[in-house]
């Protein structure tokens, strides 16, 4: 195999260097099922008001999943979606190759975090999630993006999803634990007090596209404690910038 | 290709004057004029069709260049002047004459909601290295104070003749001016025709950010000058681009 092999990029070199880049990847795609990957990875937030979490970032084999739209968030998707902690995702994950708070905290509005990340036999998707605050229960999500076999540069985009596992009243109360309301922080500019509650209610017990805060333009009542010049976003949220060396 | 004919008829035309002015000097017996050959030339001509996918923000006229280092914008850093020209007030020019422009073309006029606008741009080489390597397109959300969207530094130096690359763009916030949504800071007839237009002074953020939509007046920010219409959501334009030369 490996004569043949190294005899076609023999070949191919007096050809043209395009095929000789066509034999690389199919030696890459070879050794890729046998050897591990070496990835820098890149998360930009790219929100204008909206600060991250500690990221958690995961190379992970294909029946594991963090998270999946229209099914019910599980209890340690819910620690991180309401109050950051990815404690209970990484120990889930047990053969995934992990890296944790790359930001080493939060991850700023429009500020980006690189990391490194080697995957083992098999870890061949990744993984992204980290909670938006302030929000109560958003997290940025990606969800099992198949990680290139050939070396290049990959970007993507991606967006806010809602949890499901608590009413978005838009309170800052601290509430960051499992089941408490409210929202932990606002760690920006403008956040409010006083606010009456925009919904006690979370009908969508789903995992969801994030709908998006409402705030209001009253910091000192309302019914959000969130400014609704500030707090609001757009999809996407986040930008991913993936190298396959 | 009719950069050559121009050349070699501008190359004629030298030839003819040259010959006059040396018919009608006295004192030189003859005079030999030698024409050089004229050197090959390249002409790459990129046909640029931007839809305007809003219901209520017209786009400002276009900023379409090409370039081979550098980009119009970058999250995470402060927009350049010029940028913030464009995004606060909507003229393209000082965009259009930034240093990395290798040539560049105006839109003809505001592209309203729905409508399209065909742009042509066209740069010339005599060495076919120094391509136009990237694309870049830029316009104001008019009914905003300082949202833009467009194309940042799109590869084009693999596009073939008649190959077009189609795509969708998201919007972006200058980050220079709050969103105050004051009729007296929005340029566009939102703003009653007298809002201003581009402020040196920077009293937001400072960096590039995605746009987090305006919030107008009937979804709870009372001072704005916007209504519900104005609203809008990613994507906001439709862009193809075809080399056509």
């Amino acid at each position: 195999m490996n004569t043949l092999l190294s005899n076609a990029v023999k070949k191919t070199t007096k050809i043209k260097n395009t095929a000789l880049f066509l034999s690389t990847a199919l030696l890459m795609s070879t050794s890729a099922l046998t050897q591990a990957q070496e990835l820098d990875i890149k998360v930009t937030n790219l929100t204008q008001g909206i600060h991250f979490t500690p990221i958690l970032i995961a190379a992970h084999d294909g029946d594991t999943q963090l998270f999946k739209s229209g099914e019910m968030a599980s209890s340690e998707l819910q620690m991180m979606a309401e109050g950051g902690d990815i404690s209970g995702l990484s120990t889930m994950l047990t053969t995934a190759d992990k890296a944790e708070n790359p930001a080493m905290g939060l991850l700023a509005p429009t500020m980006s975090t690189e990391t490194m990340l080697s995957t083992a036999d098999g870890n061949m998707y990744l993984s992204v999630v980290a909670m938006m605050l302030p929000t109560n229960d958003g997290f940025i999500g990606l969800n099992s993006w198949k990680i290139p076999t050939e070396a290049g540069m990959y970007t993507f985009t991606v967006n806010a999803y809602d949890a499901g596992t608590e009413a978005n009243d838009e309170m800052i109360t601290g509430g960051g634990a499992p089941g408490a309301a409210g929202i932990p922080a606002a760690p920006g500019m403008n956040a409010g007090t006083g606010g009456t509650g925009v919904t006690m209610t979370e009908d969508n017990a789903y995992v969801h596209i994030h709908r998006g805060s409402l705030g209001d333009d009253d910091l000192a009542g309302g019914k959000s404690d969130l400014d609704n010049t500030v707090h609001r976003w757009l999809n996407p949220v986040a930008r991913i910038t993936v190298t396959v060396k | 290709m009719i950069s050559i004919n121009k050349k070699l008829a501008l190359t004629a035309l030298v030839t003819v004057m040259l010959s006059a002015c040396g018919g009608s000097s006295s004192d030189s017996e003859e005079m030999v004029v030698v024409v050089p050959a004229p050197d090959p030339m390249f002409t790459y001509t990129y046909q640029v069709i931007v839809t305007n996918l809003t219901y209520a923000q017209p786009m400002s006229p276009v900023a379409l260049v090409l370039h081979n280092e550098g980009q119009l914008w970058s999250v995470g850093e402060m927009a350049s002047v010029a940028l913030e020209n464009l995004a606060e007030s909507g003229d393209n020019s000082a965009v259009l004459a930034e240093s990395i422009v290798l040539s560049g073309q105006g839109g003809a006029g505001l592209i309203l909601p729905g409508m399209s606008e065909m742009v042509d741009v066209s740069y010339t080489v005599s060495d076919e290295n120094n391509a136009p390597t990237m694309l870049s397109l830029a316009t104001m959300l008019v009914n905003t104070n300082d949202a833009f969207t467009g194309i940042n530094a799109l590869a084009i130096n693999n596009l073939a003749v008649g190959e077009s690359i189609s795509l969708t763009t998201s919007s972006y916030d200058s980050g220079t001016e709050k969103n105050s949504e004051l009729m007296t800071t929005i340029p566009g007839p939102a703003g009653g025709g007298t809002g201003e237009g581009f402020n040196a002074e920077r009293n937001d953020i400072d960096k590039v950010a995605m746009h987090s939509g305006v919030v107008s007046a009937d979804d709870g920010l009372m001072v704005s000058a916007l209504t519900q219409a104005h609203r809008f959501d990613n994507p906001t334009l439709a862009v193809m681009v075809t080399r056509t030369e």
